[in-house]
């Protein structure tokens, strides 16, 4: 609503002439710009990606925080040359300790500090857990890498050439997918010894698929643009125009896919290891962490928390981001 | 559709048969000694595995397991339950897991739904968050961790609940696995449900319906809901299969005998029962392409789009 | 005509606002708009105009971030008890305005006929829906009804395609369906938004002169939005241009196509080719319109206007009366202003027109 405007006589000239052919309203962005923006202004998913960024820090430095290796179980022999193991200590923090109730802190590990207590058998879990965390993550990263790679491949080269090559390749993806996990679990069991390895076969020969779906529909809503035609007149190779044309534009919904992939990596290789399946104790990862820290959850209920607590908050952060890329990548009609 | 139906129903059955024979041979052509549990010289190896029939061509060999099956005989085990009829054990274990699972399906999918309409009906206000807030940690925190806090609470702290699994008391004994496996369904349902309904409620013919006169629960009931749930089956069908197939660490901790504590024990102990492997992959291939098949099936009788294009002969 | 029809239809002073991310957008500034029964109406104006919202806030559907700061909607009607009753659709609660008004006095076609129907629900069961609603009839009345419809839209095998689902139908035919669930409760007034802006140009005809044939059988008034001239000048009374908000010229429809006075009318007409136009160069307005998040001082079109005065990027011009039906809004017209003359190729252009329609008188 505008005040009342009294017009004078010089208000009735013409405007001298402007340019009226410039169009102030549109400012030009990048896709990607506008992506980001869009992500940053989603709370849950900055939430997300702090959480992760802040794990993979701990998982980085976490252990070497410690003067303690995963290992290394915490004992000294005493007076009566007898070894005194620091088994099942809950968290302390002797400097807090003193802080609160003013006194110093009893028994034979006093001075040391747990930031998450020791196990049944005598390591420092804050040790462990970062160390777990720092497996379970690199199992996901590598794998999922992978299987973007192979994934991706296998669903532009299928949508791309179309007809008999993408029937059959889509046939051979039908059947895979249709074996269940665990059975290409128990079939990889019986040739090849349980560990790292296993997992790490299980999560490559399971997870490409979803990536394949979705790289070949993107590819197919692309296929038909006229950027990819102008390609092709010019005398493209097919190479080329599949990973130098069409798949930039494409990255978008498969990175989303990624941020879900891992942490069902995660995911698989903490319950195949909970199962004895995959890794085993003493090895450090976050499945057999929280297979040590269940099997002493009556004597010591406070083990399990920081792993199970570790792989939660991983997967909330993934999903988050992932939620938040999904969003952001949609296309929009506001904004205008 | 009939036309359809068949021709989905075998490619089903031939993508059954591929993976049945793939994971015979696989399994056959392990070399070593079938009878772990037995000892027995080389030479009385080499008999028994003539009597067996275990040289004879695989094709042979693929066509009497394929008989056998059939007539509902999977052989025996070679080193679970002390050979038992693998048919017998089996049974019993999919009695278990389907009952917990369906339990948990339908404990899932009741409260997925719940959380996932209301959260949609009151979308961007509290209610809204805290359903949202709620189906994503059931995402994210993992069916066994939520057993393990069920179980330290109660049946630990406060012994309400069995510990372990109790055969004798099976509803009461269940509510703790069927819960924290009802999770995942749970939210994942609640998510699914509550985006599906916004996008319906910003739709056209949404606004149209309004435009008519229609507003509140009449409109949610006459057009929001129908558009909404009808994708709701692509996403129930790999849940189904999931619970349907036991949580194999819900299994495991809780004590149930269930297929998935079988396939677990299968291959997780010294030697691997081969044809457990077998068997239970089987079956579980032969599960999930069915309820997929299901699925697809009764995706095509409810959304009028594709049963109608589907008659005329044209693939939707 | 004997005497003037009553207004049945009266927008004054609305002013609408939308919260969006990037703020708040003052998209309806000051609307007067009114529709007397039997006549038909248009509004004009570019996308983004706010010509849609205008007419959705009459209905109730706008979106949940949009805010009425003021104005009012009356609405003229004969109730059932024979009296004559005036109401501000805006007060209304969102029961009362779906229970009483909307369907069953004041119908709309929606622009994009591929989404506008319910994919899961039979044809004649989306059209019989508006008659339970409202007039509770009987199933065999409805059913009979409905089909008399789909025969009076132009549907043929109106049987069979009473049991069809929308996506069986063409989008020329369902754009008849739902024109046909319009008017299913017997409304007064129908607002057509861009109905046939989606469909073929062999069928935008059809469609219009169906509707004005349906408009004299039930006497409804209706309300066009449209950005189609070409589609205004076959079906309007009267011509409401409007602009970044605001209704910047009224007209009787020979006044605004002859007469324009507002220096953007004549910039939407300029922007009209006909076959002995030659131009080398087709105009067009220059530059876009405004984004109303932040609303420029004085009159929202002085940025693209070459006869822009200094006084309009002061102070925004009020409605000048030219004659009685016919009003524009802009400083042109104060007496103070210097006489401008149309540009050369629009006045031109105006002449051969002129020179036709005495032709054929």
């Amino acid at each position: 609503m505008q005040k009342e405007y009294t017009p004078v006589k010089e208000d009735f000239r013409l405007l001298p002439s402007r340019d009226l052919y410039t169009d102030t309203n549109f400012a030009s962005q990048s896709y990607w710009k506008g992506v980001m923006i869009h992500f940053f202004r989603n709370r849950r998913a900055v939430i997300g990606l702090v959480i992760i960024l802040l794990i993979i820090l701990f998982a980085i430095i976490g252990p070497s925080l410690s003067s303690f290796g995963y290992r290394d179980i915490v004992q000294y022999r005493n007076a009566d040359n007898k070894r005194v193991v620091a088994k099942g200590i809950a968290p302390q923090i002797p400097a807090l300790h003193k802080l609160f109730t003013g006194e110093e802190l009893e028994g034979n590990f006093a001075e040391y500090t747990f930031l998450f207590g020791t196990d049944d058998m005598g390591r420092d879990l804050w040790t462990r857990t970062w160390y777990g965390a720092r497996v379970s993550l690199l199992i996901a990263f590598v794998t999922i890498f992978i299987d973007m790679i192979i994934g991706m491949s296998y669903g532009l080269i299928s949508g791309y050439f179309g007809g008999k090559t993408d029937m059959i390749m889509q046939r051979f993806v039908e059947i895979a997918n249709s074996v269940p996990r665990l059975v290409i679990v128990s079939v990889l069991a019986i040739f090849m010894p349980k560990g790292m390895g296993l997992v790490i076969v299980a999560l490559l020969l399971t997870e490409w698929i979803g990536m394949s779906k979705i790289a070949r529909a993107e590819m197919l809503k692309t296929k038909e643009q006229e950027y990819v035609l102008a390609s092709r007149t010019l005398g493209a190779r097919n190479s080329h125009i599949i990973f130098r044309e069409i798949l930039p534009n494409t990255i978008g919904p498969i990175i989303t896919q990624m941020m879900f992939s891992i942490p069902t990596a995660i995911f698989t290789e903490a319950f195949l290891s909970f199962v004895g399946v995959g890794i085993a104790l003493p090895q450090c990862s976050v499945g057999t962490l929280i297979e040590d820290g269940f099997n002493n959850i009556t004597t010591l209920p406070y083990q399990i928390l920081p792993p199970i607590i570790v792989l939660a908050l991983l997967m909330l952060g993934f999903n988050f981001i992932g939620d938040g890329l999904r969003e952001a990548l949609a296309p929009k009609l506001e904004d205008m | 559709m009939l036309k359809y139906t068949l021709k989905r129903v075998g490619m089903a059955l031939v993508t059954l048969l591929i993976i049945t024979f793939l994971l015979f041979v696989l399994v056959r052509i392990m070399p070593g000694n079938p009878f772990p549990s037995e000892r027995m010289s080389a030479e009385q190896i080499a008999n028994k595995r003539a009597e067996m029939g275990l040289d004879d061509p695989i094709l042979i060999q693929f066509w009497r397991y394929m008989v056998n099956v059939l007539h509902g005989d999977f052989g025996k085990g070679t080193s679970l339950y002390y050979g038992a009829p693998i048919s017998t054990v089996l049974s019993t274990a999919i009695s278990n897991s389907f009952r917990i699972g369906g339990l948990a399906i339908l404990i899932g999918t009741l409260f997925g739904l719940l959380l996932g309409i209301t959260a949609a009906l009151h979308k961007g206000k509290f209610l809204d968050g805290f359903c949202t807030v709620v189906s994503i940690l059931g995402v994210c925190v993992p069916s066994y961790v939520f057993l393990i806090f069920l179980q330290y609470f109660f049946s630990f702290k406060i012994p309400f609940f069995p510990y372990f699994f109790d055969e004798s008391r099976f509803l009461f004994s269940s509510v703790i696995p069927s819960v924290s496996l009802s999770l995942f369904t749970m939210s994942t349902i609640a998510r699914f449900t509550r985006n599906e309904m916004v996008e319906v409620f910003d739709s056209d013919y949404v606004r149209l319906a309004e435009s008519k006169g229609l507003y509140g629960g009449q409109l949610v009931r006459r057009h929001v809901l129908r558009n909404a749930l009808i994708p709701i089956v692509t996403v129930l069908a790999p849940l189904i299969v999931d619970l349907l197939t036991g949580a194999l660490v819900v299994e495991k901790i809780y004590g149930i005998n269930g297929i998935g504590k079988l396939m677990v024990d299968a291959i997780a102990g010294e030697g691997i029962d081969y044809n457990y492997v077998l068997a239970l992959g089987i079956l579980y291939s032969a599960l999930y392409i069915g309820i997929m098949l299901v699925v697809d099936l009764l995706y095509g009788v409810l959304d009028p789009r594709i049963r109608i294009s589907v008659q005329r002969g044209r693939r939707a | 005509m004997s005497e003037t029809p009553r207004t049945i239809l009266d927008i004054r002073n609305l002013d609408i606002s939308f919260k969006t991310n990037a703020g708040v957008v003052h998209a309806i500034r000051g609307v007067n708009l009114d529709l007397r029964k039997g006549e038909t109406v248009a509004i004009v104006g570019e996308s983004g105009s706010g010509k849609s919202v205008t007419m959705k806030a009459a209905m109730g559907l706008l979106d949940s971030n949009a805010t009425v700061n003021s104005g009012e909607i009356l609405y003229t009607y004969t109730d059932t008890d024979g009296t004559e009753k005036t109401v501000d659709l805006l007060k209304l609660s969102k029961k009362e305005l779906r229970g009483t008004i909307n369907g069953q006095r004041i119908a709309m076609v929606f622009q994009d006929p591929m989404t506008s129907l319910d994919p899961t629900m039979t044809i004649g069961k989306q059209i019989m829906e508006s008659m339970f609603l409202h007039k509770h009839m009987e199933k065999e009345a409805a059913r009979k009804r409905a089909l008399e419809l789909l025969n009076l839209v132009g549907i043929p095998e109106a049987e069979k395609r009473f049991k069809n689902y929308p996506h069986q139908l063409s989008g020329g035919m369902r754009q008849r369906v739902v024109i046909a669930i319009a008017l299913s409760a017997d409304p007064d007034i129908l607002i057509c938004d861009e109905p046939t802006t989606a469909l073929d140009v062999t069928i935008q005809a059809r469609i219009l002169e169906m509707i004005m044939d349906i408009q004299e059988k039930m006497k409804l008034s209706v309300i066009y939005i449209t950005h189609d001239l070409g589609v205004v000048a076959k079906v309007a009374d009267y011509v409401n241009v409007m602009y970044a908000g605001k209704i910047v010229e009224v007209g009787n429809v020979n006044e605004i196509f002859y007469e324009p006075a507002h220096p953007y009318t004549w910039g939407l007409l300029s922007a009209m080719p006909d076959l002995d136009t030659d131009d080398d160069r087709l105009y067009s307005i220059p530059g876009s319109p405004p984004n109303l998040l932040h609303e420029p001082p004085g009159d929202a079109f002085a940025a693209r206007n070459q006869f822009a005065l200094v006084i309009d990027e002061k102070a925004a011009p009020p409605m000048f009366k030219i004659s009685e039906t016919h009003s524009a809004a802009t400083w042109l017209l104060h007496p103070d202003a210097p006489k401008i003359e149309k540009p050369p190729e629009l006045e031109a252009r105006l002449e051969r027109a002129r020179k036709e329609v005495e032709r054929y008188l």
